[in-house]
């Protein structure tokens, strides 16, 4: 068991390092980074100094390296845009990120497990069909689609329900939360269901397409032949068995949310990390790019890696320890 | 003293043809009406994309042909339509009927010839990652696997970025397509690679390969032809859920303003637009075009759901 | 005449596919007696296994039983479906599937399974299931059960899953226990044991046994009375002595004659030449005409059905009187 965590942190730093080498690759595209941040007016003599102090001259790998230990510490430079230092820039926005992400899994899980075992259990029901066909259009509709959609129907048509912006927040100590006012809670709402229906068919799809292979195997087989009620044999060995690999996938999806969570924070102009990094995109803002790469990485890596040993701890037959007799 | 009546009658083999018509995966086509209608529904919008120049009744790409008195019309069964403009105009007065007809070929191009390199590429060094095995194996591998941590959306962006860091907007607009085809079929790669290797691996250790070898041939074209036709229905299946993707993705970049530019615009470029106008009563703008991706994408889905299901073996 | 605890009439169990209709059990009758041990052999495809689950209920739609008779003790369960059926299964009739590893739910421990059969079937508070269970895994060999009962079923090795397996059919002492292919996933030295041990604790509980195999050696040593089955139908049924020994059916004949004997009095080997039809292309007239090495005038044309010779019953031209019509029709 100590071995497999090893390893897996081995792998986690390994993809770590690439992505950081990736990052760091992108300073070098943009031209002169000296030109970024001194006026016209500034001499050449007053540049090579600024080059100098900031170690420009040294050789790429010893600028590497300091570009990995300035990460490691969190420092990550200042925007070209703004002028402040990157990380300010993300920690102010990460609330908004993180809590838009957590409501909108929170909906698609719990959407979407019981409408996936539901069309499982009762194939050829009409709500099932309904279930499947809606499902359908849900993986087909691209997350931005979704959001125009919303908003054409509920603040436009309808006239309920903001459209853009994370209504009135409340800080408590660095963290922002608009949950826990009524303005905050109504501008979660079109947002999260934009960013959590994709994930929710999705959820649906693969619970629904295990659950059917489980259905399948020779144990629920030998279970019915036992004569276990049905609820039992559905519910007690079907779901259990349906749930593990449900659950590591969901787990990937988080982090997948984290990143499409840009695209809804677009639609709705929600304040996050997402919009920091279109607009650093757009305006070709290597710093904050740059730190967004290593931020989701490192985001994508540590779930992966408690989804692997989370996975150890429901499936007793990966637990290494475990000997035949 | 066995006879021959239960034996069946010596027939000349079907023709490839017949046996096609007459298999699983033709009957299931023929009488799923979901998925009969789906294909006609991405035919129809397939050909309209492809014979837009003469079905269209403006050039949308074209500045000359536009005309900002012509701005923000109606559809033609509102109060204030035109006849001219079936589906009502946009903010630089582009017939949007018009502009969805070339959006949609720009979208279906971007997504098909992605698709193509996508596979492409993914194929190639999943032959290459099985072939050689060793370092190149494990440097392929490893590369797939830190890919697959990130979607594809922030890899594509990340390409298209830099592009544009490069080329400076310009001469970005005017590569644009290659731009997009570059970067969305780089995110896709990787699920091609790993079911060619895993198939490559499967024949690499078989008999004859390693007959081959000893004779003296190199088994790699032997491997080949061994290989592809195990591969070609996954590979298919895959094709099908990316065309879908790779066209959500196109139509997402263009949203964002990283892709096609609002000089050419595609789908996604005009719902951005649309989007501006949605609050003033302007509606058009975004929901057809939405409505036309929509569509498009839901067909592509089915017909690639259909696929699945007909060519996997379990569920015939 | 006791009554038997199983009594099948007519069997039909067809597959509608879009090719057409499939019949992969074609008329089949038998008895089993109360604690007798009726072993059914044949080919891979012969319809045994799906004989077997056609009485517990568990044919997968579109597949159906299709006319016939099914009564355990008297009591007709053929047409049972939903609450009346699920409280047969397991507490009446007890199954053995092929592959133990797969038959158990890996994510639990045997302990549970065995506990959730016993307390679905028998009025039994969770302690006193815990104890039955162990003293069920004491009956089939499973040493140490105290330990072993919190085990997951891949700790353990094929020959005692099998047993866990034999532990879970006969928890709610079932009157008859149906075993598929109990023994054919395991290992040659282990089959010895786990066949022996069916035999003897359903001796103990009183349990008939339905013992489905391909394996005409299991069928010696632990069957009381032998039905062989082709094309799904039975060919021929009678005491498993008689049947070795004598056999009447020129297939049966086939197969005794395919078996190695160690007794050193082998010829050739028998082979039967041609193989089984296919569900799509069964022959005419008795099924196995186009293989048989005695068919003549009757037998593409018309089929025929068990009649009682000597000891046991035979299904085939050579010992019955057959029908004379100018007209091929059967």
């Amino acid at each position: 068991m100590i071995a497999f965590i090893i390893r897996r942190l081995l792998q986690a730093i390994v993809v770590m390092l690439t992505v950081a080498l990736i990052a760091f690759t992108l300073f070098g595209f943009v031209g002169d980074p000296i030109n970024m941040m001194v006026g016209i007016e500034t001499s050449a003599q007053d540049r090579e100094n600024l080059r100098q102090s900031l170690g420009l001259n040294d050789p790429v790998i010893v600028q590497f390296a300091r570009f990995v230990t300035h990460a490691a510490r969190l420092e990550f430079g200042s925007s070209y845009q703004f002028k402040t230092p990157v990380i300010d820039l993300i920690k102010d926005r990460f609330p908004a990120t993180m809590e838009l992400a957590l409501a909108s899994a929170l909906f698609s899980l719990l959407i979407g497990i019981p409408m996936g075992v539901y069309t499982a259990l009762h194939r050829r029901s009409v709500l099932s069909n309904v279930f499947l066909a809606a499902s359908l259009i849900g993986i087909s509709l691209p997350t931005f689609l979704i959001g125009i959609l919303l908003i054409f129907l509920f603040p436009v048509t309808l006239g309920v329900l903001p459209s853009f912006g994370r209504g009135e927040v409340v800080h408590i100590g660095f963290w922002s939360t608009g949950l826990l006012t009524a303005s905050g809670l109504k501008a979660l709402v079109l947002p999260a269901v934009t960013l959590g229906l994709f994930q929710m068919t999705l959820i649906m799809r693969l619970v629904r397409g295990e659950m059917l292979e489980v259905l399948r195997t020779d144990y629920i087989k030998f279970a019915r032949a036992r004569g276990l009620t049905d609820h039992a044999v559905n519910f007690g060995h079907a779901l259990k068995n349906t749930l593990v690999p449900v659950m590591t996938i969901a787990g990937l999806q988080l982090g997948s949310i984290i990143a499409f969570a840009l695209i809804t924070e677009s639609v709705f102009q929600w304040p996050g990390m997402g919009l920091l990094f279109l607009k650093a995109v757009q305006n070709v803002d290597i710093p904050i790019m740059s730190a967004y790469l290593l931020l989701v990485a490192f985001i994508f890596v540590t779930i992966n890696l408690i989804v692997d040993l989370l996975y150890a701890v429901v499936d007793p037959r990966i637990r290494i320890d475990a000997r035949p007799a | 003293m066995a006879t021959e009546a239960s034996e069946a009658p010596l027939t000349r083999r079907p023709t490839r043809l017949a046996s096609f018509l007459d298999s699983d995966v033709a009957y299931s086509f023929l009488h799923s009406r979901i998925t009969i209608v789906a294909a006609i529904v991405a035919l129809v919008i397939v050909a309209a994309a492809l014979f837009a120049p003469v079905i269209a009744t403006q050039d949308p790409y074209d500045l000359r042909q536009l005309s900002i008195i012509d701005s923000h019309i109606p559809p033609v069964w509102q109060a204030d339509g035109d006849k001219r403009f079936l589906l009502g105009t946009d903010d630089q007065g582009r017939d949007v009927f018009s502009t969805i007809l070339y959006g949609s070929r720009q979208s279906i191009a971007i997504g098909i010839v992605s698709t193509l390199f996508a596979a492409a590429l993914g194929i190639a060094l999943g032959l290459i990652a099985g072939y050689a095995g060793g370092a190149i194996d494990t440097v392929i591998m490893r590369a797939a696997d830190i890919q697959s941590t990130f979607p594809a959306i922030l890899i594509a962006m990340l390409i298209d970025g830099t592009s544009r860091a490069l080329f400076g907007q310009q001469r970005h607009d005017n590569v644009v397509f290659w731009v997009m085809v570059l970067s969305i079929g780089l995110s896709f790669w990787v699920q091609y690679a790993r079911t060619v290797r895993g198939s490559t691996l499967v024949e690499k250790s078989k008999d004859y390969v390693l007959a081959a070898r000893l004779i003296g041939i190199r088994p790699g074209l032997i491997l080949l032809r061994h290989v592809l036709p195990n591969v070609v229905g996954p590979v298919l299946v895959i094709a099908t859920i990316n065309l879908a993707l790779a066209i959500i993705t196109e139509a997402t970049l263009s949203f964002l303003g990283l892709g096609l530019p609002s000089t050419q615009p595609s789908l996604g470029t005009l719902i951005q637009i649309g989007q501006k106008y949605l609050f003033a009563g302007e509606w058009w703008i975004a929901i057809f075009p939405g409505a036309t991706l929509a569509a498009l994408v839901l067909a592509v889905n089915l017909l690639g759901d259909w696929l699945r299901d007909a060519l996997n073996p379990r569920l015939r | 005449m006791t009554e038997p605890v199983l009594s099948v009439r007519d069997l039909r169990v067809e597959f509608p596919t879009r090719r057409g209709i499939l019949t992969a059990v074609d008329g089949v009758s038998f008895d089993i007696a109360p604690g007798e041990v009726l072993g059914v052999v044949g080919e891979s495809g012969a319809g045994k296994s799906i004989t077997g689950t056609a009485i517990i209920g568990l044919i997968e739609p579109p597949g159906r039983i299709a006319s016939g008779e099914v009564k355990l003790h008297g009591l007709r369960i053929d047409q049972l479906s939903g609450e009346p059926l699920r409280k047969i299964r397991g507490k009446r009739i007890g199954t053995v599937f092929q592959d133990p590893l797969t038959s158990l739910n890996p994510l639990y421990r045997i302990g549970e399974q065995l506990v959730e059969t016993i307390t679905t079937h028998l009025n039994m508070s969770g302690a006193q299931a815990r104890r039955r269970a162990l003293e069920l895994l004491g009956e089939v060999g499973i040493p140490a059960p105290e330990t072993r009962i919190d085990n997951y079923p891949h700790q353990f090795s094929g020959g005692m899953r099998q047993r866990v397996v034999l532990a879970l059919a006969l928890a709610a002492e079932p009157e008859l226990v149906i075993a598929d292919e109990p023994t054919t996933a395991l290992d040659v030295s282990v089959q010895a044991q786990i066949i022996a041990l069916l035999k003897r604790l359903c001796r103990q509980h009183g349990a008939a046994v339905m013992l489905i195999t391909h394996d005409m050696g299991v069928i010696a040593e632990t069957a009381d009375r032998v039905a062989v089955m082709y094309a799904g139908r039975i060919v021929e049924i009678g005491p498993v002595r008689d049947v070795i020994k004598a056999p009447l059916h020129p297939y049966t004949k086939g197969l005794m004659g395919s078996i190695p004997s160690l007794t050193g009095e082998n010829d050739r080997l028998t082979q039967i030449p041609g193989s089984m039809p296919r569900l799509t292309a069964i022959p005419s007239g008795c099924a196995f005409h186009p293989r048989c090495p005695r068919a003549f005038v009757p037998c593409p044309v018309f089929r025929p059905e068990l009649q009682d010779e000597a000891k046991s019953q035979v299904a085939c031209w050579l010992y019955q009187p057959f029908p004379v019509t100018l007209s091929p029709v059967p």
